[in-house]
């Protein structure tokens, strides 16, 4: 059994034979969040392929992919999108080596 | 339909996959596809070009021998004349190849028909054609351009190597003779094509997107850009089949069909004609060889817009290219989304 199915994206809403209401409720949430608002559908679709890498989700990169374009950007843009998001992580992991750091400070003379 | 969420949608619908689903799936939303008027005579003069697109849905290229003789074409200009066409769109190929293609601008601008031209930028660099930007200016033709993107590697990508920077300075010239610029009345329009298997963007996003980059790093101007979905039928379902895409692609498609695009679908207002003088709902049907229903007159001698003014449409899986999202039609998306 592989651990991931390029197939099961489309599936998505098998999820919905159990709890289907909780499904419902999720993709209400979901469509309403990606609608033309206060951000573009490209600056929504960027943020989503960089949460999607940051998440390191297969299903999510290849939808946001996809979204990103078919909202206009290129691949330069989606790059720069894909960096900021590690960019990110890395940040999130290296403030991190504070607490490595004090936890050092504390137990050393 | 939010065009960012392409892939969960399809699958709380589940949609019909066959052959025959575009009528069905127009019946299932109580629509009957039928003709509204016939303003616009759409005529492909031949396959001839001097590209060879990866993305054509006509197969066109230098090697195609398939041309409008003089004879179909003087009977095209007896249509318009006598019908008093409004619209004389002029597509192929590339039309400008065709040596009577001079003959029918000039044959319908004197007709007052109002010509567009289907203009892929790199044919005025071909032998004869040097003087190609004076002649449109001189005929009051309007000019639309193929440009899939605004940045190299997208455009030769899909369009052959070289070609964007043949395009640019092709642009600049439309541009030195008034087109493209205010106040002059001449129309320079671009068509975005998907550089792949996937949808295009929202037209008035990507509209602006080309404006502000055309200009900032060429100083090109131009009017409207108009969004094309890819239609999977020759050059580019060879494409989609040979790089496992045609599934997906389709899928994409019928999940994207949206009814609020029939309306504007341009089968509805236009007559296609074809190298021979046989007439089609549109341009992909002429590809596909599905004529015109059966009880019309097939050639464009025989042509009376009267009777193919309510006329109803010959239909393929292929027509859910024009439906899919905000639509598409040779004057771009079909539909604001």
């Amino acid at each position: 059994m592989a651990y991931y199915e390029e197939d099961d994206l489309q599936r998505f809403s098998d999820i919905a034979k159990h709890r289907p209401d909780l499904f419902e409720k999720f993709m209400a949430w979901y469509q309403a969040c990606q609608e033309e608002g206060a951000l573009s559908r490209r600056e929504k679709a960027l943020i989503g392929l960089g949460v999607a890498h940051a998440l390191q989700c297969p299903y999510c990169i290849d939808a946001f992919s996809q979204s990103c374009l078919e909202a206009g950007s290129n691949m330069d843009q989606m790059t720069e999108a894909i960096h900021m998001a590690s960019a990110l992580r890395g940040g999130a992991s290296l403030i991190h080596g504070l607490q490595a750091h004090n936890s050092v400070k504390k137990v050393s003379m | 339909m939010s065009t960012v969420l392409p892939v969960i949608q399809p699958a709380l619908n589940p949609q019909p996959r066959t052959e025959t689903d575009f009528d069905e799936k127009l019946a299932a939303h109580g629509i009957e596809l039928r003709a509204a008027k016939v303003d616009t005579l759409q005529v492909n003069v031949g396959k001839l070009c001097n590209q060879a697109c990866k993305h054509c849905h006509v197969d066109a290229s230098p090697k195609r021998t398939e041309i409008m003789t003089r004879e179909t074409a003087e009977a095209v200009m007896d249509t318009v004349r006598r019908f008093r066409i409004p619209t004389l769109d002029i597509t192929g190929g590339a039309p400008e190849l065709n040596p009577s293609f001079r003959y029918i601008v000039t044959e319908a601008r004197a007709a007052g028909t109002h010509v567009i031209v289907r203009h892929n930028l790199t044919v005025m660099f071909e032998t004869h054609q040097e003087d190609l930007t004076e002649f449109f200016r001189d005929h009051g033709v309007e000019v639309v351009c193929s440009l899939p993107y605004y940045l190299e590697q997208q455009t030769d990508a899909q369009r052959g190597h070289g070609i964007f920077q043949k395009s640019i300075i092709a642009l600049r010239r439309l541009n030195a003779v008034g087109y493209g610029v205010d106040g002059t009345g001449l129309v320079l329009d671009l068509v975005y094509n998907p550089v792949g298997a996937f949808l295009p963007p929202a037209q008035a996003a990507i509209e602006a997107d080309f404006k502000r980059e055309l200009l900032s790093r060429h100083q090109i101007t131009f009017n409207r850009l108009y969004t094309i979905t890819n239609m999977p039928i020759k050059r580019f379902l060879d494409y989609l089949r040979r790089s496992g895409n045609e599934e997906r692609y389709m899928s994409k498609l019928l999940d994207a069909f949206n009814p609020a695009t029939v309306d504007g679908l341009m089968c509805r207002n236009l007559v296609s004609v074809d190298w021979t003088g046989r007439l089609y709902d549109c341009d992909f049907n002429q590809m596909l060889e599905l004529s015109v229903a059966a009880e019309l007159p097939q050639t464009i001698s025989d042509f009376d817009p009267e009777r193919f003014a309510h006329r109803r449409i010959m239909t393929g899986s292929h027509c859910f290219g024009c439906t899919a999202g905000s639509g598409s039609s040779c004057g771009g998306a079909v539909t604001v989304s």
